[in-house]
């Protein structure tokens, strides 16, 4: 279903443009990616022993696949507090320059900055693209309520999946609950890998994946931090040192 | 009616946990986003180096889930669920970056395997 003529005058209509931004996930490839990626969260935190409006909750508050995954995988291997919440900002700090680039595309002299904070909640890595491509085709002055209705659909997208995969999960044979836990680290190792354009990312990645099962013997409680910031300062001084003074 | 509720909601301790470690963390950026906007240089050396530790750390998350399995994957031996990985890997590679083709070539790797193995 294409969107209507950016003149049209059923754009005045906020709920029609809400619900346009709703539909939009339906044109959207990377709906499946999401769908795939919250059915594994959602069987993760199954067999973790996290309730499902906990998982649920998660999705609705967090809306950040690795946050989500890092708190279910370091809380429910006991690491302290202080290192779940540190991976979890690290991880966070790319939604931010992500959020500065998007809000200019949905932004009018008019807005007013709370206007700005649930498109903000939304903005992840399919929303940020999704805009780049939905919003040319959007009024501005219609833009936040567009980007709120996608990021609506996108949410219930993954409470959906969220659902299925604690449900089955719950219910599978053991052969079947296997490969939907499996989905996380497919999902997330090739998303990050098609992210990863420079040396920096390629090397942080590689690195990364080498150096947990080192850090683990450590046994230290804060594993992921030390090979995380060890994989990634090394990728980073590489990169630095190619790219020469 | 009120245990379902109950196994629904779990142990409160746990969504304190979640708002505390889970959302604030997280949402602070995305609120600094909104507060600062702008004056923000994306190639600054500063960002990139975050970018490169948080790609790292959720490489380790990966590794994580493979090295110490959860729940059902634990009854996947270690040298096939690395075999998944590999596999797909090759298969997303080969397909020009295709997030699906990996994950369907992973997964029918792991379910092969486990199938053959008994």
């Amino acid at each position: 279903m294409p969107l209507p003529p950016i003149d049209s005058p059923t754009w005045i209509s906020a709920f029609r443009t809400f619900l346009w931004g709703m539909s939009s996930v339906r044109e959207t490839i990377l709906a499946a990616v999401l769908f795939a990626t919250y059915v594994g969260i959602g069987a993760l935190a199954h067999d973790t022993y996290f309730s499902l409006g906990w998982t649920l909750l998660g999705t609705l508050l967090v809306w950040a696949g690795p946050a989500q995954i890092i708190v279910i995988t370091t809380l429910g291997s006991g690491a302290s507090i202080v290192q779940s919440a540190l991976a979890v900002t690290i991880s966070a700090v790319r939604l931010f320059p992500m959020v500065v680039s998007v809000l200019p595309l949905m932004r009018s002299p008019e807005t007013k900055r709370w206007q700005l904070i649930l498109p903000a909640h939304f903005t992840a890595v399919t929303l940020w693209v999704e805009c780049h491509r939905f919003l040319p085709q959007v009024p501005r002055e219609r833009r936040i309520v567009f980007v709120n209705g996608l990021g609506c659909g996108l949410l219930c997208i993954s409470l959906s999946a969220n659902l299925v995969g604690y449900v089955l999960a719950a219910n599978l044979s053991q052969t079947f609950a296997s490969a939907i836990l499996l989905l996380t680290p497919l999902a997330f190792l090739f998303s990050t890998a098609r992210n990863s354009r420079g040396l920096a990312d390629v090397l942080a990645l590689v690195l990364g994946l080498v150096l947990y099962p080192l850090a683990s013997l450590m046994n230290s409680g804060l594993d992921i931090l030390v090979s995380g910031l060890v994989a990634g300062t090394i990728a980073f001084g590489v990169h630095k040192w190619r790219e020469g003074p | 009616m009120s245990d379902l509720l109950r196994d629904f909601v779990g142990d409160w301790h746990a969504l304190v946990l979640l708002v505390v470690v889970g959302a604030i963390p997280n949402q602070i950026w995305r609120m600094l986003g909104v507060w600062l906007g702008g004056g923000l240089d994306e190639g600054s050396d500063l960002l990139m180096w975050v970018k490169a530790v948080a790609t790292a750390i959720l490489a380790g998350v990966i590794a994580q889930i493979l090295v110490e399995p959860p729940g059902a994957l634990a009854s996947v031996p270690t040298a096939l669920r690395y075999g998944a990985l590999v596999a797909g890997f090759a298969a997303f590679v080969l397909m020009r970056r295709s997030i699906l083709a990996g994950v369907v070539c992973g997964e029918v790797v792991m379910l092969a395997g486990k199938w053959w193995l008994g």
